[in-house]
């Protein structure tokens, strides 16, 4: 295999997602490097978590191919794929637009069901766990424990016992990316993970996933309007705007592109061209 | 051919029946997102207030048929309208905004309720009338088989096929329809911008009991007798045509409403009567299955 | 020294404001004539001619309607003056909470109690047969609680599995001769694949169209149970099912029986009182495995599906076996109470498993409140023992029963115990109020 590739975590080729006879995405391609953090950026309404949805499995796309490799080589074909399968093989996790938490659940409970299909199999799926064999109890405590780092690694220890529910907005959005991490995923898809923080907590964030990249090498794919974020933390940078790739690069390069300035701010076509 | 032409028209019969019924199911699943389990129990009411209202008049002495038929359908809208609003405003009303199952059992509590209601107020027996209206036309005689048109199928027909014009009439040009069509799409945005919902959807569960009385008292006069546990499996048949024709569809109310007038009695005629319930159940099944938006209803995309 | 008096209720009864509970009540009260005067205050009755006639009951009009007035005018007195909705006063976020530490007493003294029940009543079979009435109901409750409480499944057609419990116990036990030991695994199973059955075609659907769909399953399972003559008997039913023995002890007066061996005098007790520990151990099964599910992975999940699928998906968590487990984990109890019924009483028809049974064990899961184990026994016994308490007034029973499903709804939604444990902490273990706990968010 060559070098390319192995670089190349996520190989999106030629998608198109048509809703009946709106298009979404218009034959949009663009490769996500392995463990670097790839941002995609555009108005609204450009197809950006249509994109996303359509990577994690939640749509089907009309047309194209997403190969997704792993370090290992092991490759899969995301477009055929199921949601959950993707999560529990491929290995890629997601949050999502608007925080998808279990509110119900304690921050500590949030974080073991990301570890479900690892805890299931110790559990002898569930039939050895009722009769309390050890080989489960000691994958348990091994759960409980990384989910005791990540809640460490986002401030909210103290909060374990906590439902998720009533954890402030910046905490429930960190925990949603530390729950995702608990499923240890290749491919960390975040959807607009930077919504509504202020430029603390932004700071943080950035901080955060930057430290996700270089400790864990899990790779990020990251859809943001929050420039500071996109700009300080990204690697790579896709552009799109009404479901097309208008420009591709890194952040310096976007920042100067005429198109892209031209989609966000609305120029005159002919001032651009 | 001609055993199939009657059966056509009973079909259509029943099926009127039945739109007028659906149209309460598909309104209120439409405005409020809720499966109203008690409105199958409404149409039994509306049934039985028609029946005492039939006797009363009878008993005081107003025997012209259509004079007594429009008094009747007057009072028996009326109350049960009244009813409708009753029930909303005690069972449904407070539980507005609870979680899921809440309104639902609290539903079927109004369902058993209003059932052992009837039963106490006026017995558990069945009720019968005489036929009031009676008469037929001979469409069709080919020796073997009569093909008949009663009046009362003409009655039903045209009542039912007036009602409809005049609500579709209403859903899309009154304010009341507007607001009915508003909230139906966003109950929050449409208060915003100054609906009175609860109004809205006071008057959406009247107007569906109103029609619900209407379908009782076709129930009645087609059927000549009417019990307290009618509602239950009527209620079903008209939920699962709301289903068929596309839920929050009124069209679609009406159409399956037809449809499943027409397969209930087509099974009847040609299958075995006893099963002709598991036809429908099966139906309900079915759609909700593979088709759970219905044949005129809008396709849901899951939004994540 | 003066003792002053205590200004608040200085401040209730000054501020009676009987003119607005007055109009509140007569409103009320011209709503009621609307509904009351055709149903109330007319009667239809067959009359000698076999016609239908009609006759008036003014006094029950009437009487109706003073109720009506004042009912209304005392509700509205109350709210009115203290100027706090009715609703919220009743529902005060304090019982829930000492609901919860009763719990810790409770439970235990609870089973205790029902442990020496037997030998509380030995002479009463009235009230042993109550007892096991509710300790069955108590355990379909506790097994319906998986998929409704845990899960979020909104199953209304969970008598069909009580159905094929019962019938495969009787089926198995008439024609094969097998023993209760052997048929109880054999009819959980049976159920449990039912469960699965009826879970496939409905894995996309959600809230209440799951719970149409389930109760149009259970009604037909109903229907072909009572039309398939030739298998189930129809509607006769199937009678001469094997009563239950003493692990092989017969309960029979003669001298292999269970009373000559142990030396007593033979009494058919005996066998009621076999029966009553044999519901109670299978309930207090179903309860043990319950609160052991919850801890372990699938309990989690289950409870994760209930929260929110769509996030359960994009963290690898297969909804459909997880779906399909909670169906089939819940009607293989339900299966079990079948069994169990149908040995009881030694004769089963459709009869028994009807709607209203579904809705009555739903009912007692709902008021319960999700996840409470004791809540919902606790409802079983309060709605059972209401039910016979008002045995006397059979018609009105329903009526009442109809009411109070809908005024339970209104009053206390989430139930008895309207809060949630969590399965797994670090510190403390710190309920979740109910409020927080989502339901099937879309």
């Amino acid at each position: 295999m060559s070098e390319t590739a192995r670089d190349t975590i996520l190989d999106v080729q030629h998608l198109t997602m048509r809703f009946g006879g709106l298009v979404a995405v218009n034959d949009l391609s663009f490769k996500a490097a392995r463990g670097k953090i790839t941002a995609i950026i555009g108005p609204n309404g450009a197809g950006k978590t249509t994109v996303f949805n359509c990577i994690t499995g939640f749509y089907q796309p009309t047309e194209g191919m997403l190969e997704l490799t792993h370090a290992t080589g092991k490759h899969f074909l995301l477009e055929r794929m199921r949601d959950f399968k993707i999560a529990a093989h491929a290995r890629v996790t997601r949050t999502f637009q608007n925080i998808r938490l279990f509110a119900g659940m304690t921050a500590l409970e949030n974080l073991l069901v990301a570890q479900h299909n690892h805890l299931m199999k110790a559990s002898g799926f569930t039939v050895l766990g009722l009769v309390g064999w050890p080989g489960y109890r000691h994958a348990k405590r091994e759960a409980i424990d990384r989910a005791r780092f990540w809640l460490d690694r986002i401030g909210l220890l103290a909060r374990a016992d906590d439902p998720a529910g009533v954890l402030a907005y910046g905490q429930q959005r960190r925990l949603e990316i530390a729950r995702a991490m608990c499923a240890e995923p290749v491919l960390l898809c975040l959807d607009e993970p930077a919504a509504g923080l202020n430029p603390r907590e932004a700071h943080e964030l950035n901080k955060f996933l930057l430290a996700i990249r270089n400790e864990t090498g899990t790779s990020i794919l990251l859809i943001e309007h929050h420039m500071r974020v996109v700009m300080e933390i990204s690697d790579q940078v896709v552009v799109l705007d009404y479901g097309q790739k208008i420009a591709e690069g890194s952040p310096a390069e976007i920042r100067g592109d005429p198109k892209v300035i031209a989609a966000y701010l609305g120029v005159e076509k002919e001032e651009v061209a | 051919m001609e055993y199939f032409l009657q059966q056509l028209i009973n079909g259509l019969t029943l099926g009127s029946i039945y739109a007028l019924v659906a149209i309460g199911y598909t309104m209120v699943y439409g405005i409020i997102g809720m499966i109203n389990f008690a409105h199958g129990d409404i149409f039994m009411v509306g049934g039985f207030l028609a029946l005492i209202a039939f006797l009363g008049l009878l008993a005081i002495g107003v025997t012209a048929v259509p004079l007594a038929l429009f008094l009747v359908l007057i009072v028996a809208m009326l109350l049960t309208a009244l009813y409708g609003w009753t029930v909303e405003r005690i069972a449904y009303r407070p539980l507005r905004g609870s979680f899921r199952l809440a309104p639902l059992i609290s539903a079927i509590g109004m369902s058993i309720f209003l059932q052992n209601y009837v039963q106490i107020a006026q017995g558990a027996r069945v009720k019968s009338l005489p036929p009031l209206v009676t008469g037929a036309h001979v469409l069709m005689d080919s020796g073997k088989f009569v093909v008949q048109l009663t009046n009362i199928q003409i009655v039903i027909i045209v009542t039912t096929t007036v009602l409809m014009l005049l609500f579709s009439w209403m859903v899309s040009s009154t304010r009341l329809g507007r607001d009915m069509r508003a909230c139906e799409q966003d109950l929050k945005m449409a208060a915003l911008v100054g609906v009175n919902t609860d109004r809205t959807i006071s008057l959406t569960f009247v107007i569906g009991a109103a029609l619900a009385a209407v379908a009782g008292i076709m129930y009645l006069l087609y059927y000549g007798a009417i019990d307290f546990f009618v509602g239950f499996v009527a209620g079903v048949k008209a939920f699962t045509a709301a289903v068929l024709g596309g839920i929050g569809s009124l069209p679609g109310a009406m159409l399956g409403g037809l449809m499943i007038g027409l397969i209930e009695t087509f099974w009847s005629a040609y299958f075995s009567s006893e099963y002709k319930d598991v036809a429908a159940f099966s139906i309900l099944i079915l759609v909700l299955i593979f088709m759970p938006t219905g044949i005129l209803g809008r396709p849901e995309v899951e939004k994540v | 020294m003066l003792v002053p008096n205590d200004p608040k209720s200085a401040e209730r009864v000054s501020r009676l404001d009987v003119g607005g509970a007055i109009k509140d009540a007569a409103v009320a009260t011209v709503v009621a004539f609307g509904l009351f005067s055709l149903m109330l205050g007319l009667l239809t009755q067959p009359g000698p001619s076999g016609q239908l006639t009609i006759s008036e009951r003014p006094k029950l009009l009437i009487v109706s309607l003073i109720v009506v007035f004042v009912g209304r005018f005392l509700v509205a007195i109350f709210t009115r003056s203290l100027r706090v909705p009715l609703i919220s006063r009743l529902i005060s976020p304090k019982l829930s909470t000492s609901f919860r530490q009763l719990e810790r007493f409770a439970a235990p003294a609870l089973l205790g109690f029902a442990l020496v029940v037997p030998v509380l009543f030995y002479s009463n079979r009235y009230l042993l047969d109550l007892a096991i009435l509710v300790l069955t109901y108590t355990m379909l409750a506790w097994g319906l609680n998986i998929v409704v409480g845990l899960a979020g499944l909104l199953d209304l057609g969970y008598v069909a599995f009580y159905a094929v419990g019962a019938y495969s116990y009787a089926l198995l036990a008439k024609n094969f001769g097998l023993s209760f030991w052997v048929c109880l695994p054999l009819a959980g199973i049976l159920a449990s694949f039912w469960g699965i059955m009826l879970g496939f075609p409905v894995l996309r659907l959600r809230g209440d169209y799951l719970a149409i769909v389930t109760l149009a399953f259970g009604e037909i399972i109903r229907i072909v149970i009572t039309n398939w003559q030739d298998f189930t008997g129809g509607p006769n039913g199937i009678s001469g099912i094997p009563r239950p023995s003493f692990f092989g002890i017969p309960f029979t007066s003669d001298p292999e029986g269970f009373a000559a061996l142990f030396h007593l005098e033979f009494t058919p007790t005996h066998r009621v009182v076999f029966l009553y520990y044999l519901i109670l151990a299978l309930a207090l099964i179903t309860c043990a495995v319950t609160i052991r599910l919850r801890q372990l992975p699938i309990g989690r999940a289950w409870e994760a599906l209930r929260e929110d699928e769509i996030a359960c998906r994009s963290l690898g968590v297969n909804t459909t076996n997880t779906k399909l487990t909670a169906f089939a984990t819940g009607a293989m109890f339900a299966g079990f109470a079948g069994s169990f019924f149908a040995t009881r009483q030694g004769f089963i028809s459709p009869e028994s498993f009807v709607f209203m049974e579904s809705a009555l064990v739903l009912a007692i899961v709902v008021l319960g409140g999700m996840g409470s184990q004791l809540g919902v026994a606790v409802a079983a016994l309060v709605m059972l023992g209401g039910f016979e308490l008002f045995r006397n007034f059979e018609q009105f029973r329903m009526l009442i029963f109809g009411a109070a499903m809908v005024g339970i709804m209104v009053w206390r939604p989430r139930g008895l115990v309207a809060t949630r444990t969590p399965s797994v902490y670090l510190e403390k273990k710190k309920d979740i109020p109910a409020a927080i706990v989502e339901e099937a968010r879309q």
